[in-house]
């Protein structure tokens, strides 16, 4: 419970709290895709995606949405992680763990920088 | 009072502000119709038979309840207005059982005078009516649920004057009904028996029990020696139902009646008001003597009685223990009359005529009895009594003037006044005074105690004391006093309590008029009672030779044995509810 | 903890009563099973609006639509939407999928033409929870009207937004703060009229089942215009779901200060406490409902003095509905003139109506005022089932009006309607078919109002029995041409006579149908016909002789033996002995039978 004395306090509940259900109203962000065909939960997809969800709760990011998605045939590739920007051609990160993918949210979601490192154009470079 | 002018059927008439619509056109000499309305007692809009036009409202406006405003258009008389309040006269009728030829009150029924007024000639619209069994379970009150309009002024009588709360509407739509919770007989209810919705119905939806079969049959029986004794209110009453001015003394008529009517003997009540006065008085000084409960209170009412039985039992003990005045007589005339008379106290009949319905009922309670006979065989009200009459075709106005038969037809301006409210006290006040100053009166009115109003305080010097008297009619009246001794907020020695508004003068079982006129009424009966009281050579209790004599042959004296035995009783408390019928 | 995918299961009394807590359940045991409980949140919403389809889930981020929901289809939606990311198509309302793409709900032609302001937060939040509705901006209007306005201009404000209310009469709501508020008087109350009672309506439920908040803050601000520090919800006890979650709101407000003493500081105290009423219709009147909160038997009083004055404990009280509540805090958020745009001349915002009836897609829904009929019934709702024809739409409850087919494009608001004959009401919309005998539906609103009459005044507590009484007559066959003019002589007077709202609006089902369809009336009094065959009394039932096979079929199934006739040739129906119970109607497999 938490009084609410002042303006000030209700602005901060509801900060807080639109978060939990921006999911619901938000759908022109940033859409952030895992790979969850057994291929990738194999690979520690899940793991990736709690990561990406701790990141995007902690750093307080609005307007993200971050969905499951199924096998996309690279399956030597996963756990693969694809960022969606509004206008932007997506980015497919591959070979994620969570450490990685706190960064792509920290770096590619929240300050616009992607990794190119880790992305599978640069595998395909390789 | 600030005025307001308004306009009514293109007069223009000024009026003060918080009139309503109705008051308005009534001072303006126009006479809209109403059924429900009760001044001051049923505001509730409900019948819409005075449904005026007010220019610039939506639909049309119950003027009984429409408060006037300065400019107000108001029509009385348009085709509208006509239709609407035929329509809905002829859907009261629709669904009331129209058996006015049998109706106890036919030609004194409000609708039953609306309805020639509007000349009904059919009743449109037909279907399907209320069909509710009768309820006759109560000893004193019948209720016709068929014969109701729900106007509702029972409820309101029962509800905010009275506050009994015995009745109430039940059910919705075209079953509503006006009922006990439940569907429980009103004898099965807190209901007290006073009568008082009986006098505010419009028509014969409520009437008393009735008593004049078994009167006639004793008349008829040969062996019977009937007695009829009759109440002090009766006879500033009886006359109306001849068409007599309101307040009408007709003592030596109504003696003169009964013997016509074929009663053996004639006593008065206003006898039995005398020993009630030696009883009680003597009772009062010995509380205030010796330390008992007080205050006292009257025990005279028996809705009174009830009352306190079911709402305040917790003033039982305070209760006077005497009987009331006609149980008293009754008791001494079948024991002290009937010794003196040779007569078997079974074969004797008592009737007495009473401006009362819970008499009824007072005479069948059981710790009255004596050796399994009722002090009292028969309640008449003033109404029945005055059927009777008419039924023998006796022509009450033109009747010579006759006196009561002696010794029991005795009595003093003290009695008389019991039927006004404070008539107990001052009449007590008249003995006891003398009782215990042992020296004359200096005057014989204790005019600080009369008066209509509900409650009323006063106080006298008693041989140095001061006594604080109180004085409440209408039991709505007595809770509020009761309510006020109970919480410490007020102390008295001696109340008088008449469960009726106003006392026994108007009593539920005296003639009915509109209830708009009632305080008029009860101003001319009170004026008449007294005027009965200065008419009569004696007017203190303890100077009624009968009464010495009762004492001298018969009682001892007040509060003897033999008087606890005849003329004292006790009280016991009643739950409000029982579930022994259903109706 | 944030959840990358929301479950919203739909938690009104709709969607529960057809099986949604059990689809619920479903789903957090599968996720559980599927060890997605951290990720996907399950929560139960008010309504969606689209009974017709529940129970309703929706699951976001995508904000796709699963409709009929049943408790075995969640292991696939789990399994193949929430843990493989593809909507399973065969569960999502059909409307929804396409070839190119899975539209979301508010795509739909149900969501398109509506306007969301009361309905705002319904379906989108977890009503259970204050800090959901705090997060979609609830109190904020609060807040701002403690912090920063006057009581004046509360009331000010609310004038200027045009706001009239919802319960039925659509009187000022500005103007009646404004009366309480200058009542000298002391304490003042705010109602909340919670006490929807016309059949087939649930508004009102929906909203204190949906966002309760949202009426708890209206009544906050209502309180702080007017100078009352008490409010009273009277709400149906046939709404539990609606109560629970009130009490629940209730509870949190004041746990999180926004109800109780000294809210945002300012030194302002309002409470709330809510009061149960039985279910009588008549308790949706003012009056009656105040003496219902007071304990006494629910029935109107005659006004003046009006509520404003007299009213609660005889005290300065107003009396508003909840869909009027529920708009206040938007108006103070977005301010008055942003709720004028919306609407017509004389009727601003939004109404909310329950749509039920002969349409396709029945439910809740909320259009900006000066919607047409048409595209409400046709556009919004579906049009009409079956292929059959549109004969007419009841509005505004019981007391309402049936409107027919050419007044189908009035726009609607406050006075149009009354002008048709009809009212808002609190927003009941039938929608009825060629099949429906206006005679008939006359009869049904009249019975439903003769039994809810509370008895006090003669007009409604006797008249409307005799009419319903004469429209019995008439569908039974024995109508009279004067059966006509008693049913307007007797609507009329009650019109103009009876002592409250709703026995004034007592005949207007029947002056409306009266109005529109005299023509049905006059072939059952006439011909004794009933054009829709409905009316059974009315009914005959004949073999078509070239038809009928003489297969024997309806005599033996007759319950009467009012059939004969010899195998292989032509049966007949003896009129005289046949019951028209209709088994020969249904029983014959050639259609030999017709009625008419």
């Amino acid at each position: 419970m938490r009084p609410v004395k002042t303006l000030e306090d209700l602005q901060k509940i509801r900060e807080e709290a639109s978060r939990k259900v921006n999911v619901r109203s938000d759908r022109t962000g940033i859409r952030i895709t895992v790979g969850m065909a057994t291929c990738g939960i194999a690979a520690g997809a899940r793991p990736v995606m709690m990561a990406i969800l701790d990141e995007l709760e902690k750093r307080n990011v609005k307007g993200v949405t971050v969905v499951e998605t199924g096998c996309i045939g690279l399956c030597k590739y996963e756990p693969i992680v694809e960022v969606y920007e509004p206008d932007q051609d997506k980015v497919t990160y591959i070979k994620m763990d969570p450490e990685k993918a706190r960064q792509v949210v920290v770096e590619h979601v929240i300050n616009g920088h992607p990794i190119k490192e880790w992305t599978l154009e640069s595998a395909d470079i390789q | 009072m600030d005025k307001v002018t308004v306009t009514i059927d293109g007069v223009t008439v000024e009026v003060p502000a918080n009139y309503t619509v109705l008051q308005a056109c009534r001072e303006a000499g126009i006479d809209i119709p109403t059924l429900c309305y009760a001044e001051g007692l049923n505001e509730i809009g409900s019948c819409r038979l005075c449904v005026v036009e007010i220019e610039g409202a939506k639909a049309l406006a119950a003027s009984c309840i429409y408060p006037v405003a300065n400019g107000m258009k108001i029509h009385t008389n348009t085709p509208r207005v006509r239709q609407a309040r035929k329509v809905n006269l002829e859907l009261i009728l629709s669904n009331h059982d129209r058996s006015c030829l049998t109706c106890v009150r036919n030609t004194n029924c409000e609708l039953q005078n609306l309805a020639n007024r509007f000349g009904v000639s059919e009743i449109e619209f037909q279907g399907e009516n209320i069909d509710y069994p009768l309820d006759n379970v109560s000893p004193a009150i019948v209720r016709n649920p068929n014969k109701c309009v729900l106007c509702r002024r029972c409820i309101s009588e029962c509800q905010n004057v009275q506050n009994v709360f015995a009745i109430g509407a039940v059910n919705r739509g075209i079953k509503t009904l006006v009922s006990s919770p439940f569907y429980l007989s009103l004898n099965d209810s807190p209901c007290i028996s006073c009568g008082q919705c009986i006098t505010v119905c419009p028509t014969g939806a409520l009437y008393e029990k009735d008593h004049i079969s078994r009167v006639y049959d004793a008349i008829a029986d040969k062996k019977k020696h009937v007695v009829v004794q009759t109440a002090p209110a009766v006879r500033v009453a009886l006359g109306e139902e001849f068409g007599m001015p309101v307040g009408t003394i007709v003592t030596g008529k109504m003696a003169a009646a009964l013997r016509r009517l074929g009663f053996d003997v004639v006593f008065d009540t206003d006898f039995g008001a005398d020993l009630t006065i030696m009883e009680e008085g003597s009772e009062l000084i010995e509380r205030l003597k010796y330390g008992g409960k007080l205050p006292m209170i009257t025990s005279c009412s028996p809705g009174w009685i009830n009352f306190c039985e079911k709402y305040y039992p917790d003033f039982l003990e305070n209760l006077s223990s005497c009987k009331s005045p006609h149980m008293m007589l009754g008791a001494v005339i079948k024991s002290y009359y009937a010794q003196k008379m040779g007569w078997n106290p079974e074969d004797v009949f008592v009737v007495s005529v009473m401006p009362c319905t819970a008499k009824k009922v007072e005479i069948e309670r059981p710790e009255n009895m004596h050796d399994g006979l009722q002090d009292v065989d028969a309640v008449l009200t003033t109404r029945e009594l005055a059927r009777m009459i008419k039924e023998a075709g006796i022509d009450f106005v033109n009747l010579p003037d006759e006196d009561f038969d002696q010794p029991l037809g005795m009595s003093t301006g003290a009695a008389v006044i019991f039927g006004a409210t404070g008539g107990v006290m001052e009449a007590a006040l008249r003995t006891v005074s003398e009782l215990v100053e042992g020296r004359p009166l200096d005057k014989i009115n204790f005019e600080e105690v009369r008066g209509l109003e509900g409650v009323r305080e006063a106080s006298v010097t008693l041989d140095g004391m001061e006594l604080k008297l109180a004085i409440v009619n209408g039991t709505g009246n007595a809770r509020k006093l009761l309510d006020k001794i109970r919480s410490g907020e007020a102390e008295y020695h001696f109340i008088e309590v008449m469960g009726c508004p106003g006392g026994c003068i108007t009593g539920g079982g005296q003639p009915i008029h509109h209830p708009n006129e009632m305080q008029e009424v009860r101003k001319l009966r009170a004026s008449a009672i007294y005027k009965a009281d200065e008419n009569l050579p004696l007017r203190k209790s303890h100077e009624n030779p009968a009464i010495k004599q009762i004492y001298a042959e018969y009682l001892g004296h007040p509060l003897s044995e033999q008087s606890h035995h005849l003329l004292h009783t006790h009280y016991d408390q009643r739950p409000l509810y029982r579930f022994t019928h259903k109706v | 903890m944030l959840y990358r995918s929301h479950v919203m299961v739909c938690g009104g009394t709709g969607c529960t009563s057809s099986g949604s807590d059990s689809v619920a359940d479903a789903f957090v045991n599968e996720l559980k099973k599927n060890g997605l409980d951290q990720e996907v949140a399950v929560i139960r919403t008010g309504c969606f609006g689209l009974c017709e389809l529940g129970p309703v889930v929706v699951v976001y981020p995508e904000g796709v639509f699963y409709s009929k929901m049943k408790p075995e289809y969640v292991p696939e939606i789990v399994e193949e939407h929430l843990l493989k990311g593809r909507p399973v198509k065969k569960y999502l309302f059909g409307e929804t999928v396409t070839e190119e793409k899975i539209k979301p709900l508010e795509e739909t032609t149900f969501y398109r033409k509506q306007e969301r302001i009361v309905l705002r937060n319904c379906g989108i939040i977890d009503p259970e929870d204050i800090e959901e509705a705090i997060a979609m901006g609830a109190y904020e209007a609060l807040g701002k009207v403690l912090t920063t306005m006057t009581p004046e201009q509360v009331i000010h404000e609310i004038k200027k937004s045009g706001l009239r209310g919802r319960g039925g009469g659509g009187f000022p709501t500005g103007q009646k703060w404004d009366f309480a508020y200058r009542q000298k008087e002391t304490p003042k109350y705010v109602v909340c009229n919670a006490d929807e009672g016309d059949p087939g309506a649930f508004m009102d439920r929906s909203v204190m089942e949906g966002d309760p908040h949202a009426v708890l803050e209206g009544m906050a601000i209502a309180g702080y215009a007017i100078g009352a520090e008490h409010g009273v919800i009277y709400v149906r006890a046939e709404y539990p779901l609606a109560v629970k979650r009130l009490q629940i709101a209730i509870k949190q407000a004041k746990e999180y200060g926004l109800l109780g003493e000294n809210i945002f500081g300012t030194g302002f105290n309002f409470d709330v406490e809510i009061r149960f009423g039985a279910g009588a219709f008549v308790c949706g009147e003012e009056t009656a409902l105040l003496n219902s909160v007071m304990g006494r038997r629910g029935e109107p009083r005659p006004r003046p003095p009006y509520p404003a004055v007299k009213g609660l404990w005889e005290k300065p009280t107003i009396i508003n509905n909840v869909e009027t509540l529920a708009n206040v805090p938007a108006i103070i958020n977005n301010g008055s003139e942003w709720f004028a745009n919306i609407g017509t001349e004389k009727s601003k915002g939004t109404k909310v109506f329950a749509l039920t009836g002969k349409v396709n897609r029945t439910g809740l829904i909320e259009v900006p005022m000066g919607t047409t009929l048409r595209e409400i019934i046709f556009d919004i709702g579906g049009g009409i089932p079956d292929g059959k024809k549109f004969k007419a739409v009841q509005i505004g409850g019981p007391s309402g009006g049936c409107i027919p087919e050419q007044h189908l494009d009035t726009k609607i608001d406050y006075d149009s309607l009354i002008s048709l004959g009809a009212m808002m009401g609190s927003g009941g919309l039938v929608v009825m078919d060629e099949d429906t005998c206006m005679v008939n539906v006359a009869k049904f609103f009249l019975e439903f109002l003769v039994d809810e009459s509370c008895g006090k005044c003669a007009p409604c507590r006797i008249g409307t029995k005799r009419m319903l009484e004469i429209l019995d007559k008439i569908t039974s066959g024995k109508g009279e041409p004067e059966d006509i003019d008693r049913l307007e002589e007797l609507a009329t007077t009650i019109k103009d006579t009876a002592l409250c709202g709703l026995g004034q609006t007592a005949p207007n089902a029947v002056l409306s149908t009266l109005r529109y369809f005299r023509d049905e009336y006059d072939a059952h009094i006439n011909q004794k016909k009933c054009p829709a065959g409905v009316c059974q009394a009315l009914l005959s039932y004949t073999i078509v002789a070239d038809k009928c096979r003489g297969c024997g079929l309806c005599a033996r199934n007759c319950p009467v033996n009012a059939i004969s006739g010899q195998l292989k040739q032509p049966y007949t129906i003896d009129q005289e002995a046949c019951i028209k119970c209709g088994t020969c109607f249904e029983k014959c497999p050639f259609d030999a039978v017709v009625k008419a």
